[in-house]
């Protein structure tokens, strides 16, 4: 059953241009409607999916560091009480650099915050100004030895192949960024989202991408970096040292079961697949009604929990086992990955075959979408 | 029955767009064949695809009453022919139907192309030659300049031409009055043996096989006993009748009249274009002259996109079949493209036709694979096998190299004829395709120029070709000339070094070249990129003549994928799949469909 919770909290701000998750800007929040309506939302989790003490508590968002301190307290406390919490427990909170949030960090460390997971995406003023980033770099970079001294762990994202960018450019910035002393990294490169401000702009030739060469370079450059600095990236876009990962991300690509609550969260519980509403309003009137704030939940069979299991698996540098997923999941191996296909891409160099497992390659890392369509048979895709 | 001197049997020659089923319409209205309200729009053609593209697929009759100045009332029968060279042996049949033709001119475009085959085939037939000159009231009407050229062109006296607008009502009881004055009278013996010419015939799902006959001697009537004398079976005619445009029964028709049979005959196939139908008791011993066995000169493969298709394209191809018989198919199986049909027209405009009645009509999504033409290959003997002369429609089945003595193929004559400017654009397009010139006359801002090319040439891109270097002025027409010997290679396609049988196909030696890398080019735009680089090589034999290569694909990867949201990653992974079910597997490459219809389509995108 379920050891790792995220909680959505879905309010920012502002809109970023290139944001395509699930986040509004509201004038006011009723934090206690709030605070009543994601208790709410966790009993009735905790009712279907508990036995287990949580490992990993993750808040995402919208941008949790918005959030009262009181209210994630409260919250912790309510898990722990309705879970237990495993000794060393990981919580993350996503926070936004600014100078107004990184004032409550103290106060969210003493709620039970352990690890920042900060929204830094540049170093570089011009670069945060085209994301529409509200913070600039000496504001992000003094949140982040804020957050630093406030938390034993502390990751930040950035986001890179922006137009124009050179890999001498990012170089730099990446050196920077390395140099403080970070034990974790989320890079990213940036992609145009449907349904987005920049898909846009894209679209009415305000800028035009970085195109797929030039950033295939930069993924390649941004993994020797990191790998040189001993935070080599252990999934598709991020890095750490060893056993700095983010254990609650890895859940999810290990497959494993995670309880989501919160406007738009997912969940895996036992073979079902949980999605909330995602409109803010929708859920609260959900919980109003329903006690919880469900708005879709699904058996998934097992062909397409493989498949899953598969795509989620191998954005891992670890890959996955194959022999495991056959036994969990009770597909024969070569019903999960089609073996023709596997020998001739090992051969390419772009997968490997190591043991029980079956790992992306370096050269395969940056086309692992469309490896997926080669190695995925069709049957285990559900149409 | 009519007495012979009041029958006037005759046709309308034009060129498309110049009025021919306007004209048509309005005689009928004129006449009285149907009310204003029960006018549609061109009654003649009656398939969509014959409206939309103004052009005449089925021969058609229409008798029509009509009581001339003379104070007598005729029979006038308006034969409406097929509309193109495809259908030349058709043509030639309605045209020894008639005694004459109208020869619709339009008075702004002047003569084309189309018109003077169709002219000259009036011409031999004996026809007396009506000129009209229609849309004289559009502001760019030259009913002058049009009357020179057809007296230059043409060499018809065209002094008394009738001036007319169809669409206007103009002209039209000086066109019947001319009908009736200038066309001659049919000849024929009413008591001589039975013997009628077979003009067309179709399929309805009411009557069965409908037969549209010219009676020359003698008399068809129903419950008699008739015999198909190419044909060789025997039937009881149980309908007789004609059409005005309504349908009507009759009990009789005479010598020179025009007019349609049943006889519970099911399948057009043994109701053949030409054939000479004869009383079973007292018949007569000679059949019409003029009888052919038409036979198809282009071929192409039919395939259906979605493979669960095949069963509903066989049954739709024998749907139509039973309705045209020119048209041959047989099973075909091509590794890229599945099950399908080889299939054989009498020209292009057959093909697209046939193609878009299948889309249409029997809502068929196809791929067309290349249309390629009839090559005679004379073979030596091997040691296992015989020396042979074989018929090759299908590159895929090129005999080995070593065994052919001599490869042949189709030659047309064209004639092209074009406002002068786009002239030196025009002779150079046939000359690279391998055009020898015979014939080049000016006459006003025009030329006609006349090339003969090989049809595998033509087949390729060349209308569209034509079509585009000239804006769309010239015109194009072609007869067929026989075979020719011609230095021909098999251009195979290799795609990642694996030979695409779909792609392959039967050039000249010398454009090969340029062929091959045309194609090259094409794929390379048309194959998406894939996990590793792709080579695309065209090849004679085993030698490479022009070479692409696709380069690997560079990053295709969802940078960010955590909150647990798998339902987007999901989604482009059943994208992906759905995508891939469209493509054709060549070994590790994906071909899209999309590929092979563009790559293999005549003409350019």
């Amino acid at each position: 059953m379920a050891r790792a919770l995220y909680i959505h909290w879905p309010f920012c701000l502002a809109k970023c241009p290139y944001c395509d998750f699930n986040s509004h800007v509201r004038d006011r929040i009723d934090v206690e409607i709030w605070r009543k309506s994601l208790h709410c939302d966790l009993r009735h989790e905790a009712e279907l999916a508990s036995g287990e003490r949580l490992e990993s508590i993750f808040f995402g968002g919208g941008t949790p560091s918005l959030m009262a301190p009181e209210l994630v307290s409260t919250l912790l406390e309510e898990a722990e009480r309705l879970w237990g919490f495993a000794p060393g427990i990981e919580i993350t909170l996503e926070a936004n650099p600014s100078s107004v949030e990184a004032s409550k960090f103290k106060d969210l460390a003493a709620a039970g915050v352990n690890r920042v997971s900060l929204g830094l995406q540049s170093l570089d003023d011009d670069a945060l100004r085209f994301l529409g980033r509200l913070h600039d770099s000496s504001e992000g970079l003094s949140a982040l030895s804020t957050a630093q001294n406030a938390f034993s762990r502390v990751t930040f994202d950035l986001i890179y192949a922006l137009p124009g960018q050179t890999p001498e450019q990012w170089q730099r910035m990446l050196e920077r960024a390395l140099s403080f002393g970070t034990s974790h990294l989320s890079l990213y490169q940036l992609t145009i989202e449907p349904g987005t401000r920049f898909a846009t702009m894209v679209r009415q030739g305000n800028f035009t991408p970085l195109d797929d060469d030039a950033a295939a370079d930069l993924f390649t450059l941004t993994r020797e970096i990191t790998a040189a600095a001993g935070l080599p990236a252990y999934e598709i876009s991020n890095h750490a040292r060893p056993r700095e990962e983010s254990r609650h991300n890895l859940t999810y690509w290990r497959y494993g079961d995670y309880v989501g609550i919160g406007p738009g969260a997912h969940g895996r519980r036992g073979g079902k697949a949980t999605v909330r509403h995602k409109k803010p309003e929708n859920w609260l009137s959900a919980i109003e009604s329903q006690g919880h704030g469900i708005a879709e939940e699904r058996v998934l069979g097992l062909n397409e929990q493989a498949s899953e299991a598969l795509l989620m698996g191998l954005r891992l540098a670890e890959g996955i086992d194959l022999q495991a997923l056959s036994a969990r999941f009770g597909i024969a191996p070569d019903a999960l990955v089609d073996q023709a296909r596997l020998n001739f891409y090992s051969a390419q160099g772009l997968v490997k075959k190591q043991g029980p497992r079956i790992i992306v390659t370096e050269a395969g890392m940056p086309l692992l979408d469309a490896l997926l369509g080669e190695l995925v048979p069709a049957d285990l895709v559900t149409a | 029955m009519t007495e012979l001197s009041q029958i006037r049997n005759f046709s309308i020659i034009a060129h498309i767009d110049h009025g021919k089923s306007t004209l048509a319409d309005r005689l009928i209205q004129f006449t009285g064949g149907l009310t204003d309200r029960e006018m549609s729009e061109q009654v003649l053609d009656n398939m969509d695809i014959e409206r939309e593209r103004g052009i005449t697929i089925k021969a058609q009759t229409v008798r029509l009453s009509y009581t001339a100045k003379d104070g007598v009332t005729y029979e006038l029968n308006l034969m409406d022919t097929p509309g193109h060279v495809d259908f030349a042996y058709e043509v030639s049949r309605s045209l020894a139907a008639c005694e004459g033709a109208l020869l619709v001119v339009d008075a702004a475009q002047g003569v084309e192309a189309q018109t003077l085959a169709n002219v000259y085939q009036s011409i031999e037939h004996d026809h007396e030659i009506v000129p009209v000159i229609n849309k004289i009231d559009l502001p760019a009407a030259e009913p002058e300049k049009v009357r020179a050229e057809i007296e230059d062109i043409i060499g018809i006296d065209a002094s008394e031409a009738v001036l007319a607008s169809a669409k206007s009502g103009i002209g039209i009881a000086e066109v019947l009055e001319a009908v009736v004055q200038k066309i001659p009278a049919p000849k024929g013996d009413r008591e001589a043996p039975l013997k009628a010419m077979l003009v067309d015939s179709w399929y309805d799902p009411y009557l069965g096989v409908v037969i549209l006959v010219r009676v020359i001697d003698g008399v068809i009537k129903k419950g008699l006993q008739v015999k198909f004398m190419q044909g060789g079976t025997q039937h009881l005619i149980d309908r007789v009748g004609c059409f005005t445009p309504k349908r009507i029964e009759l009990p009789e028709l005479g010598p020179g009249e025009i007019g349609f049979i049943t006889a519970q005959i099911k399948e057009v196939e043994q109701a053949k274009v030409g054939d000479t139908i004869t009383t079973v008791k007292g018949g007569a011993t000679e059949a019409l002259p003029g009888y052919k066995e038409v036979q198809p000169v282009v071929f192409c493969g039919l395939f259906p996109v979605d493979a669960a298709d095949f069963e509903k394209l066989r049954e739709s191809i024998g749907k139509l079949r039973l309705n045209d018989a020119s048209f041959s198919f047989e099973m075909e199986s091509s590794a890229a493209l599945g099950f399908g049909f080889r299939c054989g027209f009498l020209g292009l405009l057959h093909l697209e036709i046939i193609q878009e009645r299948l889309t249409r009509e029997y809502d068929l999504d196809l791929i067309t694979t290349a249309p390629s033409v009839v090559y005679r290959i004379q073979l030596r003997a091997s040691k296992t096998e015989d020396a042979q002369e074989i018929f090759l429609h299908n590159p895929a089945d090129y005999p080995d190299p070593s065994r052919i003595e001599t490869i042949e193929e189709p030659w047309i004559k064209a004639t092209i004829y074009t406002p002068d400017e786009y002239l030196g654009s025009i002779l150079k397009l046939c000359q690279d395709r391998r055009g020898i010139q015979t014939d080049l006359t000016y006459v006003g801002g025009r030329a006609q120029v006349s090339y003969e090319l090989p049809l595998n040439e033509v087949v390729f891109d060349f209308y569209d070709r034509l079509k585009s270097i000239s804006r769309g002025y010239a015109s194009f027409d072609y007869e067929q000339i026989g075979m020719r010997e011609g230095d021909l290679v098999k251009m195979g396609i290799m795609v990642n070094g694996d030979p695409v049988d779909a792609l392959s196909m039967i050039v000249h030696r010398s454009v090969a070249e340029e062929r091959g890398r045309h194609m090259c080019e094409r794929l390379k735009d048309l194959i998406p990129r894939h996990l590793f680089k792709i080579p695309i090589q065209a090849a004679i034999g085993g030698k490479v003549i022009a070479r692409e290569t696709i380069s690997a694909m560079r990053k295709d990867v969802t940078a960010k994928c955590y909150g647990g949201d798998i339902t987007r990653k999901k989604k482009l992974l059943e994208k992906q799949k759905k995508g891939k079910a469209k493509m054709r597997e060549y070994g590790n490459v994906s071909i899209p469909q999309e590929a092979f219809i563009a790559a293999l389509r005549m003409g350019e995108e």
